[in-house]
């Protein structure tokens, strides 16, 4: 049963430096024509009837770049494939001063209970350097405008390892969104990707990320302040009070199914992951056409499915559940495991507990080398 | 004559020497269109550089010797030519000068914007070694940038030609070919020698081929040879029974006999090509010749290096791929070599820095086995304190400080030829690379050769790079050994964590050890990842560091962003880093990435 959708609206007024998630620039056009393709991919995937769901995440790109009237009919859709009533987490991603408080009546009017705040820092020149749209005046007038329409699940998004951030700078930006006293914070690293601005300056070497050291201190800082203000970290990036954790991202770290609607979008359907077409043009003929515009299908068998739940549940500060695992694949953990977590443990990356293997703070630091650990040689299974 | 019935009269033997790049191969493609050995379904582009390596690389290194009729329009006459082609690089000088033994004559290509060479001189030198008739010819007339007056004037004042008997030429667009081919008729010299004389026939190239043994290149110089007769190799005595003559016309062609003045191959069971060196003369058992051919030369090498397989478990597949190799390469070298920090590999002899290239590079392609390369070193020659004297080829294996009483190290005697304007860029190159000057002469108005005597441990570094960079390319370059001369060398020790990898020692000059290892602890450093803990990297000369530098601890390797949902990115990610791991070869408590044992190349690089 699949419980969770991701679907992306890939327009923005402004492109972000660092930004390569799919993105256009908007066009009340071609947005017309995109929640066309967009709707025919949601009813042939889902059917007609109604279906019931635990999550739904908006996403982009901006959703809220589509005008008044495209924004309601994107609601409409949804609603009418999902049943957005009931105890369900309804996200939409919003930017600081992009969008007034009619869409953001039009959000609460049709069940969205949870917004994804993107301030990325409280400094506008870094605000400027990212190529942001946005300066720390909008985060504020935005927050008003939450208050007023009374959403309360609120999570904000914070950049570090930036070009030219210092460790003061980014525990400004942390004091400053702690202040808010918001449910929810994702923090994420800069990471230089292809196609995009920062790269090219990367490549000609203009682009100066701070050092390891530096960038290490700012992830250490981060887990320190926010779990003294009692916003705990459960995943590596991100923060919550308790009962605030993001159902939706606990789908992909739980190595669950999910839909991924809309250009570029990538979903983890029983026995493959799907990501699909990226060129607006392409994405919007073949949705309209087919209702099943996808780019690629890789198939996920026994084995990756296994080092799956291990890397990504790793992620999480609870870590792996052994007994779900063993349920799940019928086989135990140590049985397939059992010298990368000895060595693991030598290391003093991960510990294990009654039922769970987890990072230790530590092993948060090396996630990737511990997550490398857990990909299987083809011999080991035969 | 046994090559339907052509007179010896009509013979041509001939070779084709040119520079790189100017025209060699089209042009012997030309001749070959022109004389019908190819039909045009069988025309694939410059048909013989056969091997996929030299045809990507543009270079020739076996040798192809084919059998053309020509009908001479101007003498109503049919004739026999046989083209022998020569590599075309420094590293295989001997090997050309034995293919042009096998001629009477050659064509000379210059290309018309470049014009002479260095590496057509030294050709051309071993041309007028063997005393044959030049028939310069300039090539790419056509082009915008071509001068051909300049460089007729060039081989006028260099051969003492005349004008007139400089060729015009653009292979490419097919112009000149008629010309040359009846130049090759008339004034290249038929072969001289006695059919009825005991057999010398000389080895001018040498081919393992798995089914039939070595297929040896050959030109009958006095007698002749058939299928069944015994014959013997002057140079190592070896004996064997011929099972098979023939020509290449392209195709190879068996025949009944060759004779005097004939170009063909031989095959005779041999079962390596040790046993059929080129520059050999072959000889009936029978009637044997009194005396061999002259020229012949046992090649050694002169450029040193270790190569280990990356992963241990390969060490016997390396074995086998090196002696599948030196079946078909007198001039490769190894035996078994071990490291601490590499474990067991072999430590192998090249001609030079190409050969070597060639060699690794054949190794991982048609063997498929990843290799760790050491830097190259030479053959040092030391003396020590009590009299005795040993070479090393391995620089981790220099003897202690205290029980040498002189190194010496292999010089060159290196000729740069370039413009005008890059003289000054030329002498500071061979200056910093401990040159000493020769001699400077003017060519021409624009051009200059330049002489120095460098050590060759300098050339095997990055001397040509430096030379190409420093001179927009103009700068020709081409080497002689010198012998041997006493140097202040020491031997450089890299410590990784504390331990020395002998796999990274080196030995510089000691005016140089200073800078060298300044130089090569911070490329090292640049190389080799942060591990999780912190690594010293020293140079030093015995017990004393000379430089310094560390590799930071790894402090944070995690991927903290939300790529939404896309978990394939994150799985490409992780094995990435993993294929990553597999390729370091473990040193001590370090993982070290290939390119880092050949740091010691790169190091000047960036100055």
């Amino acid at each position: 049963m699949i419980t969770s959708a991701y679907i992306h609206i890939p327009f923005c007024h402004k492109i972000c430096h660092y930004c390569d998630f799919t993105k256009f620039f908007y066009n009340p056009e071609l947005a017309d024509q995109y929640l066309d393709a967009l709707e025919n991919e949601i009813v042939t995937a889902v059917g007609t009837e109604k279906r019931k769901m635990k999550t739904i995440f908006v996403g982009g790109g901006t959703p809220t770049a589509l005008s008044h009237d495209q924004l309601e009919r994107l609601l409409k859709m949804i609603a009418k494939s999902f049943d957005v009533e009931g105890p369900l987490e309804y996200t939409f991603e919003a930017n600081p001063g992009e969008f007034d408080e009619k869409k953001l009546a039009l959000l609460k009017e049709y069940g969205v209970n949870r917004i994804s705040f993107g301030v990325q820092v409280f400094d506008d020149e870094l605000l400027e350097k990212l190529g942001r749209n946005h300066r720390v005046k909008d985060v504020y007038d935005s927050l008003r405008l939450f208050e007023k329409q009374q959403f309360e699940n609120v999570s904000v998004d914070l950049m570090y390892g930036l070009p030219g951030q210092t460790y003061d700078q980014f525990k400004k930006t942390i004091d400053e969104a702690l202040a808010l006293d918001l449910p929810h914070y994702s923090s994420y690293s800069l990471q230089i990707e292809p196609k995009t601005i920062f790269y090219l300056r990367h490549k000609k070497g203009k682009l100066h990320k701070p050092v390891e050291e530096e960038e290490a201190r700012m992830y250490e800082l981060l887990m320190s302040e926010m779990n003294q203000k009692g916003v705990y970290q459960y995943e590596i990036s991100n923060f919550a009070k308790p009962g605030f954790e993001s159902k939706h991202n606990l789908t992909y770290w739980n190595n669950d199914y999910y839909y991924g609607f809309g250009a570029g979008a990538h979903g983890y359907l029983p026995g493959e992951r799907t990501v699909n077409i990226k060129p607006l043009n392409q994405y919007t003929k073949k949705g309209k056409e087919t209702g099943l515009p996808r780019l690629h299908v890789e198939p996920v068998h026994y084995k990756e499915e296994m080092e799956e739940q291990m890397f990504l549940g790793l992620r999480k500060t609870s870590g792996v559940s052994m007994s779900e695992f063993e349920n799940r694949f019928g086989r135990s953990i140590h049985s397939l495991y059992s010298s990368e977590l000895d060595y693991l443990k030598r290391k003093n990356w991960i510990t294990e507990s009654q039922d769970h293997v987890a990072l230790t703070t530590q092993g948060r630091l090396f996630g990737n080398e511990v997550f490398a650990q857990f990909l299987i040689e083809d011999e080991k299974l035969q | 004559m046994s090559s339907d019935k052509i007179k010896q009269e009509n013979v041509r033997n001939f070779s084709i020497i040119a520079h790189i790049d100017h025209g060699k191969s089209t042009l012997a493609d030309r001749i070959l269109e022109k004389t019908k050995a190819l039909t045009q379904r069988e025309m694939k582009e410059q048909f013989l550089d056969a091997m996929d390596l030299e045809r990507e690389r543009g270079i020739t290194i076996k040798l192809n010797a084919v059998q053309l009729r020509y009908s001479s329009p101007n003498k109503g006459e049919d004739y026999l030519f046989h083209l022998i082609d020569t590599p075309g690089h420094v590293d295989f000088t001997y090997e050309v000068s034995r293919s042009l033994a096998a001629c009477e004559g050659v064509i000379l290509v210059v290309d018309a914007a470049q014009g002479i060479e260095a590496q057509t001189l030294a050709n051309l030198y071993l041309a007028l070694d063997n005393d044959l008739e030049i028939i310069p010819v300039i090539n790419k007339v056509d082009l915008p940038a071509a001068d051909p007056e300049r460089v007729t004037k060039e081989l006028e004042d260099l051969l003492g030609v005349t004008k007139d008997e400089v060729i015009l030429a653009s292979a490419k667009a097919g112009k000149g070919i008629e010309e040359i081919l009846e130049a090759i008729v008339e004034r290249i010299p038929s072969p001289i020698g006695e059919p009825e004389d005991p057999l010398k026939a000389l080895i001018f190239d040498s081919l393992y081929d798995p089914y039939r043994g070595v297929i040896a290149s050959i030109a009958v110089k006095e007698g002749s040879v058939k299928v069944g007769q015994k014959i013997r190799m002057m140079q190592t005595g070896k004996e064997f029974e011929v099972n098979e003559i023939g020509v290449f016309n392209p195709k190879p062609t068996p025949k009944n006999e060759l004779t005097v003045g004939d170009v063909g191959y031989l095959t005779a069971s041999i079962k390596n090509v040790s046993d059929s060196r080129v520059g050999d003369t072959i000889t009936r058992v029978d009637n044997p010749a009194p005396e061999p051919l002259p020229g012949y030369k046992r090649l050694n090498p002169m450029v040193f290096c270790g190569l280990f397989p990356v992963d241990a478990n390969n060490y016997n597949d390396l074995r086998e791929a090196l002696e599948r190799l030196e079946l078909n390469d007198s001039s490769l070298q190894y035996e078994a070599e071990t490291s601490q920090a590499l474990g067991f590999g072999f430590r192998c002899g090249f001609l030079g820095l190409l050969h070597m290239e060639i060699i690794q590079e054949r190794i991982e392609r048609e063997f498929n086995i990843q290799l760790i390369t050491t830097a190259p070193s030479v053959i040092y020659e030391v003396e020590l304190a009590d009299g005795e004297t040993v070479t090393v080829d391995n620089p981790s294996l220099m003897p202690d400080p205290q029980s040498i009483s002189e190194v010496r190290e292999p010089f060159v005697n290196a000729t740069v030829m370039v413009p005008n304007d890059y003289v000054g860029s030329v002498m500071e190159i061979c200056q910093k690379k401990r040159g000493s000057f020769v001699d400077m002469q003017y060519l021409d108005d624009n051009r200059v050769n330049i002489t120095y005597d460098i050590p060759l441990s300098e050339i095997v570094y990055d001397f040509f790079d430096q030379l190409k960079s420093q001179t927009k390319g103009y700068a020709s370059f081409d080497y002689d050994l010198a012998g041997y001369r006493a140097s202040n060398l020491v031997k450089m020790d890299i410590w990784l964590n504390g331990d020395t990898i002998d796999a990274l020692s080196f030995i510089v000059h000691r005016d140089f050890a200073f800078d060298r290892g300044k130089a090569i602890t911070s490329k090292l450093v640049e190389l080799i990842p942060r591990q999780q803990f912190e690594v010293p990297v020293q140079a030093a000369i015995g017990n004393k560091i000379v430089a310094r530098s560390t590799i930071k601890a790894m402090r944070k390797n995690v991927l903290a962003k939300c790529y939404g949902g896309d978990i394939s990115r994150k799985r490409k990610l992780l094995e990435k880093q993993k294929e990553g791991k597999k390729r370091m070869k473990m040193v001590g408590s370090v993982e070290v990435p290939q390119e880092a044992f050949m740091a010691v190349l790169e190091m000047d690089s960036d100055d």
